[in-house]
């Protein structure tokens, strides 16, 4: 009988220094999770800033943010009371309770509430996050066009988006989507100048496998399925200037194959005339390479290097 | 309408009053013809299976584990060069099939094997050798997979979208073996599910209505039914892409009018009850530990196996949500997410029933309950971060990024692997007839709920801050290396946590303390027999009057004998 006290009492003290220990790595986890929004942003709150459509999504996630924290809090707090309060003491006999209907039902109803009034948020919201606005004044003027969507006024610039393995390719000009590669339409890799305080509608399509059009601050993601063409679109208000280049980061969000993780996309946003010149500049590079082409292909035929049809 | 009910009062009748089966079964013991690994290899015994089942499962969760923290150290530095692209994505696939296909789904047919059962007072399941048949197909799938380790393993995912997956992107046999692999375990899981479901609806105990089917079964009886409506359209989907990748179809393929987008919807059309099919049986666990150790009667039994069922209905039309970023209409994502919030509610239903249950309990604070309140903690926060990728212009936001794979592991390994591994603490002493160390168990623990919540809880704040999944490498200067750093620690801590267990089980398989028949004063059935359980289970099956026949039994013997039962060791446990 002693030995058995004894051996009880030995456990007892095991049991605290378990307690005290587990304190301890609880307390260094907390530590952590403490610190680590010091090292950099956005540790609970999404990226945005960069388009209203981003910022409408931001705002959205904030208000659903705080009412999971209540949530939270509540039914972690109530698992912890019972948790702490309810251990099994000398004479404590357990309530044999088999249930309570109306409280079941009240939390049944108080659970599918909060998702009633999450739906009519969604809904509110949604308009804002999947329409274009009109672009400012001081946006760029632009000629109207037919492709989804459409500002009201139906003006807009319109930049054709094209995934493949492992670059972005970007089309400038409203016709794009019907002719990327006949028309001379300027274009570029990777890095996509827009012009600020205009509506941009980006037309997404892929030529091999799915990608996803995803750069955070100019909002949502969009998937780039061949075959199908998806579109978004973002409104950046603020250009680049000498001092603060406005370039927004982003990726390709859809596992595309080895080199996924180096398919990223850069978007500067420069003022409408800076827009212009560097479209035309473009223009010209592009069509100066294709000359020095031409005339690559030309000297190669005349060595008899390529047949006439331009083969090798 | 009041719950609350009086044993002391109640007067006992008569008829009650018949001497209690002392002797619950008895060994037969028969002379040992063959060698002992040919009784395993040929054997029908559930629990043979069952063992076998979670033995094998136990292999490819450390095999997936592994390629979980290869991957985590490879991400733990900017621009590491660790591991290639290629292999990256060998892993990534390796780890995401091998966790679903070859961990969660079968762990949960393996305690099913051997408990349903012995929980509803049967001799075997309803097809002894069709469970046998499940088993070995099993580890065909298994086997057939992880040879590619050995060729060429896949690296299109777990998901293969084509036409990544088709033959021009990934001409290599590995993904041929992900189909095989997908066709066997399916089919191991089909026949499982039809055992299952003739088994807990043809061989229960006398007296066992539905209303008295402990709720593990519940849950395996509602995983069955999931199994058998999800599986065949993936394995239809698969042979779409074998024949798409070798015999000339265009399902998939759009250069010739298929849809890529097609997929999609087969694939997840399984993927997501698929979900459920992981986590309603860990639900089943926890519903069954919670009580036994808050020494009172689960709370609001039928809403909790109502719940499941209503899961389950629900699960089978919520799959676009994970196809918010795919060319789908508005209205459709609508309907999606709306289908996403109903499941909020009885999920919900079941958090609050089993906090309810601890309330006003007399908490005995076993090894097994730490996992289940820990399961708790964790699920919550899985659940509510679903919430947020349930609305679907923040999930254009969240979606393919690690916030989704924060979200997703906070409910499997969070939940459904806290839930396997109170399963574990709780039944051992019934397979082995020993108890596991509980010190070492606790230890286990909080390792693993503080590994895990460093690996992933980071993983949140990495979404958000843009980084997509499924990536090799990052360049420095994004806000990514410390969250990263963070993670690839925790996950390391996490990794310590389970080996404890695995520790743990390999010391007191052989040297535990000895169990008895029910060292915990449990509710079900299973606790009636010896532990181990002779072949035939039970000599005796008793009519089953509640949820609870083991307290009626005890408290019949009390009754009889005038003294409280000490059964096994569960006096050990009453001040913990």
């Amino acid at each position: 009988m002693r030995a058995l006290a004894n051996e009880q009492q030995i456990g007892r003290q095991r049991g605290h220094r378990a307690r005290a220990l587990s304190f301890a790595l609880a307390l260094s986890l907390l530590g952590s999770l403490a610190f680590a929004p010091i090292a950099s942003a956005n540790f609970l709150t999404l990226k945005h800033g960069g388009s209203p459509n981003a910022n409408q999504i931001s705002s959205l996630y904030n208000i659903i943010l705080y009412i999971a924290a209540v949530v939270f809090f509540v039914v972690a707090g109530a698992l912890l009371y019972s948790v702490f309060k309810f251990r099994a003491k000398k004479g404590a006999v357990a309530a044999q309770v088999h249930g309570n209907t109306r409280l079941e039902i009240g939390w049944t109803v108080a659970a599918a509430l909060i998702l009633v009034a999450l739906t009519v948020i969604t809904f509110v919201k949604l308009p804002k996050i999947i329409n274009p606005p009109n672009s400012s004044t001081g946006g760029l003027v632009l000629s109207a066009s037919v492709t989804q969507p459409t500002p009201p006024n139906g003006k807009k610039v319109t930049v054709c988006v094209q995934g493949r393995q492992y670059i972005w390719r970007y089309t400038y000009g409203n016709d794009c989507l019907n002719n990327a590669f006949a028309s001379k339409l300027p274009y570029s890799y990777q890095l996509m100048v827009v012009p600020a305080n205009t509506t941009v509608i980006l037309d997404i399509q892929s030529t091999d496998v799915v990608h996803s059009w995803w750069v955070p601050s100019l909002g949502g993601k969009v998937d780039a399925v061949p075959g199908y063409t998806t579109y978004t679109w973002f409104k950046a208000p603020k250009a680049s200037t000498p001092q603060r280049p406005v370039i927004y980061h982003g990726q390709c969000a859809q596992l595309c194959g080895r080199d996924h993780a180096a398919m990223t996309a850069q978007v500067q946003v420069v003022t409408p005339a800076q827009y212009t010149a560097w479209l035309s500049r473009q223009s010209d590079l592009i069509s100066k390479a294709n000359a020095q082409v031409t005339q690559l292909r030309a000297i190669l035929t005349a060595q008899g290097v390529l047949s006439s049809n331009g083969n090798l | 309408m009041s719950a609350v009910t009086e044993h002391a009062v109640r007067p006992v009748p008569e008829r009650a009053l018949r001497p209690a089966p002392q002797v619950t079964a008895h060994e037969i013991v028969t002379p040992r013809r063959t060698k002992r690994w040919i009784d395993w290899v040929t054997t029908t015994d559930h629990k043979k299976i069952g063992i076998m089942y979670l033995v094998t499962t136990f292999v490819f969760f450390g095999l997936g584990g592994m390629e979980a923290l290869m991957m985590r150290l490879q991400l733990s530095e900017p621009n590491n060069t660790l591991l290639s692209g290629e292999t990256y994505n060998q892993l990534l696939t390796l780890h995401g099939t091998t966790m679903v296909f070859l961990f969660v789904v079968p762990v949960m047919a393996g305690f099913g094997n051997y408990f349903v059962p012995l929980m509803i007072g049967a001799r075997d399941m309803a097809f002894p050798r069709l469970n046998a048949l499940s088993y070995w197909l099993l580890l065909a799938g298994g086997i057939v997979f992880y040879a590619t380790l050995f060729f060429h393993p896949p690296e299109a995912g777990w998901w293969s979208y084509p036409p990544l997956a088709s033959i021009q992107f990934s001409p290599s046999g590995g993904q041929d073996a992900w189909i095989f692999l997908i066709h066997l375990t399916g089919i191991s899981s089909l026949l499982g599910a039809i055992n299952f479901y003739a088994t807990i609806v043809n061989m229960r105990a006398p007296g066992m209505s539905w209303g008295r089917l402990p709720l593990f079964v519940w849950a395996i009886l509602v995983y069955a039914i999931l199994l058998i409506i999800a599986l065949p359209v993936v394995a239809a989907a698969v042979t779409m892409l074998l024949t798409d990748r070798h015999f000339g179809t265009h399902f998939f393929d759009p250069t010739a009018h298929g849809s890529p987008v097609l997929w999609q919807h087969l694939f997840w059309f399984f993927g997501h009850p698929e979900v459920y099919i992981m986590i309603l049986p860990g639900f089943g666990m926890i519903s069954e530990v919670i009580p036994v150790f808050s020494r009172k009667p689960i709370f609001g039994y039928k809403a909790i196996a109502a719940s499941t069922a209503v899961i389950a209905f629900l699960a089978t039309l919520v799959w676009a949500h994970h196809m918010f970023a795919s060319p789908v209409p508005i209205v459709v994502l609508g309907f999606f997410m709306l289908s996403s919030f109903l499941i909020g509610v009885p999920t919900g239903v079941k958090v609050f029933n089993w906090i309810a249950t601890l309330w006003r309990g007399s908490i005995v604070m076993t090894t097994s309950l730490l996992f289940a309140v820990g399961f708790i903690a964790i699920f919550v926060i899985g659940g509510i971060t679903g919430i947020f990728l349930a609305v679907f212009p923040v999930d254009w936001q969240l979606n393919d990024t690690y916030f989704v794979v924060a979200h997703f592991h906070y409910v499997l390994m969070g939940g459904a692997v806290f839930s396997i591994f109170a399963g574990i603490y709780y039944w051992f002493p019934k397979i082995t007839g020993r108890l596991l160390d509980e010190r070492l168990g606790k230890l286990s623990f909080w390792v693993m709920f503080i590994g895990f919540n460093m690996t992933f809880f980071v993983q949140h704040a990495l979404g958000l801050s843009g980084m997509p999944r499924r990536i090799y490498t990052y360049q420095p200067g994004l806000g990514w290396s410390t969250y990263n750093l963070i993670s690839t620690i925790g996950a390391f801590i996490l990794g310590v946590g389970i080996v404890l267990t695995i520790i743990n089980v390999a010391i007191n398989y052989k040297r535990g303390l000895l169990a008895g028949p029910d060292p915990w004063k449990a509710n079900t059935l299973e606790w009636f027999t010896t532990s181990p359980p002779p072949v035939n289970n039970f000599d005796v099956i008793p009519r089953v009057r509640s949820v609870e026949p083991m307290r009626d039994i005890r408290r019949q013997i009390e009754r009889q004998t005038g003294v409280s039962q000490k059964t096994g060791g569960s006096e050990r446990f009453a001040r913990m």
